[in-house]
């Protein structure tokens, strides 16, 4: 097997309060390959801190310390800030929750991605729009000329989630964190979306950390899933082997889900005690 | 006598119409299912129901009693809101034991020591949360209040916009289970908002599919299992929720 294009071991985030130090997320190991990694959890249970550690985005009073966290063979933690920021986006890129909370409100959808990519590529003006409109254009925007020129106020939920894609996907990175990139968006975009993820992770042959709390929605995206409960991995499995997960956490969790042929009086709710003393 | 009762309703936001020929009836005891993606207008018929949507033509009627465009304090007895957002509606300096109050107060009502400690009994929070403040609280035990608030006057009708969309999926379920419970219970009347299928499934008996502000189709809750709705949105809106005749 080739080498992994992620190795976090033993990565630990902590955040002081008035009690002392709390950990959030407490020792997590993964390796991840040109694959689509699924991290499932609740609120609080440390899944978006992960992906947030990755890229060195937790801030003080935030801490962040692993035994190793190496992307394509160099270790993150001791890269420069500089360094780093050349990695970020252009190597390892991550697509937010909400597009109406991240794109610029007072500049064009095409500025914004031609700025995407003019940080890390020397391109010329018309090469850099041909990428722009040609990127637009991948993630199914139909007039992509028309949108460029638009600003974020003026496109839907969907388009404005399909245009962080397009800002993400366009450096060309070999893995992408996804944090919750659909929960903000209707069902039926939700599947556009994410099918269009799916088929651009594929075709580039990118490593995926897609983050979600809806578990039905990793089951369909991702080989692998991890799932997290108070900053640790209580279960991590193949997609295809959940419905024979073991944990009493994971299993409470699928079997609370409202199921499309929902023929049970009431539903399961998870009993805490089963776990809370491992 | 049907619980609520519309006819033609259309509802505007200053120039802007949003729903357009609406009607439909609930029967009382149903639990009935509002469906669609955000902008089709299902939250706006619950708060043009509520008296927040005041800009509406057609009729309107709950319980029997056509509703005016004037706030109403009978109404108030007789149908109640819970909305989506248990962060937001909770007024953040008031005690849990303030907001159950306060509709007693303005209706008065006596015996309020009484009525909440047994809402409080009936939604499933323990008394020693009577007099803490909403960040004292969990989103879901927030749900709860939120809950026995609206049901503090006794209504025989609740008009639900979202309300577990803001809960992790294990919380979202004791919420479903409650809320349930309660309706069997108490003999209540829901007309719940949501764009979660399965949760229609589980909690309602028929739902109005609607889409740019219409009813494009009432199906039974049955539909959900085998996919049988006529109208193309309906289906579209079913597979795009992952509806498939193997879930």
């Amino acid at each position: 097997m080739s080498a992994p294009l992620l190795s976090v071991e033993d990565l630990r985030v902590s955040f002081p309060t008035p009690a002392g130090r709390v950990e959030v997320v407490k020792g997590l190991s993964f390796d991840l390959g040109r694959e689509r990694l699924g991290i499932v959890g609740e609120s609080g249970s440390g899944k978006s801190m992960t992906g947030r550690a990755i890229l060195r985005l937790v801030r003080a009073p935030g801490q962040v310390t692993a035994k190793k966290m190496e992307f394509e063979g160099t270790e993150i933690q001791s890269l420069s800030e500089r360094r780093m920021r050349d990695l970020r986006g252009a190597r390892i890129s991550m697509i937010m929750q909400d597009p109406k909370f991240s794109l610029n409100p007072v500049m064009t959808v095409g500025r914004q991605i031609a700025e995407a990519l003019q940080a890390h590529e020397r391109l010329s003006r018309s090469a850099t729009r041909a990428r722009v409109l040609e990127m637009l254009d991948a993630v199914r925007i139909n007039d992509p000329a028309l949108v460029a020129k638009m600003y974020p106020h003026e496109i839907s939920g969907g388009m404005g989630q399909r245009v962080m894609i397009a800002m993400m996907l366009i450096p060309r990175p070999s893995l992408l964190i996804a944090d919750e990139p659909t929960s903000a968006l209707d069902v039926s975009v939700q599947a556009q979306v994410l099918d269009l993820i799916d088929e651009l992770v594929r075709d580039h042959g990118m490593g995926l950390i897609l983050i979600s709390h809806d578990l039905n929605l990793v089951l369909r995206y991702c080989d692998r899933i991890m799932v997290m409960n108070a900053g640790r991995v209580v279960e991590s499995c193949a997609a295809a082997d959940l419905h024979r997960a073991q944990h009493p956490y994971t299993r409470g969790l699928l079997a609370a889900v409202p199921r499309m042929h929902e023929t049970r009086d009431i539903l399961p709710v998870l009993d805490r005690s089963d776990w809370s003393g491992t | 006598m049907s619980a609520i009762s519309l006819k033609d309703l259309d509802i505007s936001y200053g120039k802007a119409k949003v729903v357009e020929g609406v009607s439909f009836d609930v029967a009382e005891g149903e639990s009935f299912a509002l469906v669609g993606e955000s902008g089709s207008g299902k939250s706006t018929v619950l708060k043009a129901i509520a008296g927040l949507a005041p800009d509406w033509t057609g009729e309107m009627a709950v319980l029997g009693r056509s509703r005016g465009h004037r706030p109403d304090r009978g109404f108030a007895r007789r149908c109640q809101m819970v909305f989506q957002d248990p962060y937001g509606s909770l007024h953040p300096r008031k005690t849990v034991d303030t907001v159950l109050s306060e509709p007693l107060q303005v209706h008065g009502l006596g015996n309020r020591d009484a009525r909440v400690e047994e809402m409080l009994r009936a939604v499933g929070l323990d008394r020693r949360f009577r007099f803490r403040y909403p960040h004292q609280l969990s989103g879901g035990q927030r749900q709860r209040v939120a809950i026995a608030r609206a049901l503090m006057l006794e209504p025989k009708v609740m008009l639900l916009d979202e309300p577990t969309s803001a809960l992790d999926v294990s919380v979202q379920a004791e919420i479903l289970n409650l809320l349930k419970r309660l309706r069997a219970e108490q003999g209540l009347t829901y007309l719940m908002v949501t764009h979660n299928l399965p949760v229609v499934g589980f909690m309602c008996d028929r739902m109005a599919v609607m889409n740019r502000g219409r009813v494009v189709e009432i199906a039974p809750a049955t539909a959900l299992h085998d996919g049988s709705f006529a109208d193309p949105y309906s289906r579209a809106l079913y597979a795009a929720s992952g509806g498939t005749a193997h879930d």
